[in-house]
């Protein structure tokens, strides 16, 4: 069979198999940014803080996700999940046997990386913002929530960004890893085509490609939040 | 205005540190006490399923894959480091072709994941048997061990192209000019005037780099290179016992700090004549 075939859409072809791993890839991704954010930036808070103990529980939160192998978390979360849960089901149903989804120990190991990354970005953007903004806002009689909100979010993810933006570059291929607890992501995909096909070559350089599509697109929508970004800044 | 001068000169006492217990120090102590809960979990399950029998079968082996993680790392590093010189000249020639190629190069080793990029080299290259065994090669791209170095090669190569890049060019380029007025030649100045300035700027990511590619070195397990993550997997799947992955991300995270603290170190004593 020539390569237009195999890659075509149709039943002989793969191209809708890769396709589907696509999908997988992107929404896990997309699925993993918004919870690695927001754990990030509640550790960036405690690591900022002026407190002993919060700044402490912090950097040890970083040190350990930061510490070990995404591939090595990954396998923690998924089969420490599946052990722990198994056992805490046993006490009530003896013979019940848990599988987890690996899609959410995806999530969940992703997301465990990123926001430890994402958190020092964070923090170095908060070091950014001058004390003054901050007392600027309490003098005007805005509470604490509300200078946060309104006067620091708002230079805080200008300043974080270009961190973020390369966070998040990082975390579309570290989805990849996912491909061997079993989900179907854009390289799974693509090595059961090689092995059914024996195109290995082919099929692993397209995975590479889509890869290579989707960091590029990412890198023009990034561009665009960023103009748009400093475009409000403009304004003022 | 007079507003205030006098009020200005004063400068105001810091305000008293809180005492008593604050909501922050509330919630932080809630979530140290969580950590010591887990790492006490940790012990006593370690301490629990304690088999000196299982020990003295797989300590061997992992320190064995433990070898084998810091030799892949530092060849590879090695290799990559080598390699990256020529990308990097390339990345900064004005000529379009050879910028063009590097650039090429760099974009897709950074843009795609290693894993993939492995399994293109390990099993992609597979499809050209044929070709490979004619030109004498077959028996380099069939060990899976060659291929992994191969690709880590290669993918840090590209890493640090562009880390070596970034460290020359933040050297000003008045140096280059001050160099040149002395009558220094183009490759003295790169060695006794580029060079120092661009590797204190240079060593914190490479040391970055060197931590990637020890954490990155995890997945060659995946290609039957017995790593310690390899050694990891197998003892994990003809024992089913947790605790072998609980030691192997003791193993990494020690191995991980170490070499942190040691290129902090390295980096304080590099820039002391930086300090003031």
């Amino acid at each position: 069979m020539d390569v237009w075939t195999l890659i075509s859409f149709g039943p002989e072809g793969w191209g809708d198999d890769i396709a589907y791993g696509v999908l997988v890839t992107v929404s896990l991704a997309l699925a993993t940014l918004p919870l690695g954010l927001f754990i990030g930036f509640m550790v960036a808070l405690a690591k900022k803080s002026d407190d002993r103990t919060l700044r402490f529980a912090g950097d040890i939160y970083t040190t350990i996700f930061r510490g070990l192998p995404e591939l090595l978390t990954l396998f923690l979360v998924f089969y420490g999940a599946q052990i722990g849960i198994q056992q805490a089901v046993r006490l009530f149903d003896p013979g019940a046997s848990i599988e987890v989804n690996s899609f959410v120990a995806g999530m969940v190991a992703l997301g465990a990386v990123f926001s430890s990354y994402a958190s020092e970005v964070f923090l170095s953007a908060f070091r950014a913002i001058p004390k003054g903004q901050y007392e600027g806002g309490y003098s005007i009689g805005l509470s604490k929530s509300q200078t946060m909100r309104l006067i620091v979010l708002p230079q805080l993810i200008r300043i974080a960004l270009p961190g973020l933006s390369n966070l998040w570059l990082i975390l579309l291929k570290d989805t990849a890893l996912v491909s061997v607890i079993g989900l179907a992501d854009i390289l799974r995909q693509s090595s059961i085509a090689a092995r059914v096909t024996k195109d290995a070559f082919l099929f692993f350089g397209l995975a590479c490609l889509i890869y290579l599509a989707l960091a590029i697109i990412s890198s023009i929508g990034i561009g665009a939040i960023e103009r748009s970004v400093g475009k409000a800044d403009m304004q003022r | 205005m007079s507003l205030a001068d006098s009020k200005s000169d004063a400068i105001e006492p810091p305000p008293p540190a809180a005492r008593g217990w604050p909501r922050e120090r509330i919630v932080g102590t809630a979530l140290l006490g969580l950590w010591a809960l887990l790492g006490l979990g940790i012990v006593l399950f370690l301490i629990r399923s304690w088999d000196p029998e299982l020990f003295a079968k797989y300590a061997p082996f992992y320190l064995s894959g433990l070898g084998v993680t810091v030799a892949l790392v530092v060849v590879s590093c090695v290799i990559g480091a080598v390699l990256s010189i020529p990308i990097a000249y390339a990345r900064m020639s004005r000529h379009p072709l050879l910028y063009g190629l590097a650039y090429g190069y760099v974009y897709f080793f950074r843009g795609t994941p290693l894993l993939a990029q492995t399994f293109l080299i390990y099993y992609g290259f597979g499809s050209f048997r044929p070709q490979l065994e004619a030109i004498g090669l077959w028996s380099f791209f069939r060990e899976a061990w060659y291929c992994a170095i191969l690709a880590f090669s290669l993918n840090t190569a590209a890493y640090q192209a562009e880390i070596l890049r970034g460290a020359i060019e933040s050297v000003p380029k008045g140096q280059w000019e001050g160099a040149t007025s002395l009558g220094m030649g183009k490759l003295q100045t790169l060695y006794k005037v580029i060079l120092p300035q661009a590797l204190i700027v240079a060593l914190r990511p490479y040391g970055n780099e060197i931590i990637l590619m020890i954490k990155g070195s995890a997945i060659v397990a995946i290609i039957t290179v017995y790593d310690l993550m390899g050694e990891t997997r197998r003892a994990y799947s003809r024992t089913f016992d947790f605790q072998t992955y609980i030691w192997a991300a003791l193993i990494y995270l020690s191995l991980v700090e170490t070499l942190r603290h040691a290129i902090e170190w390295i980096e304080r004593r590099i820039t002391r004549h930086l300090k003031r």
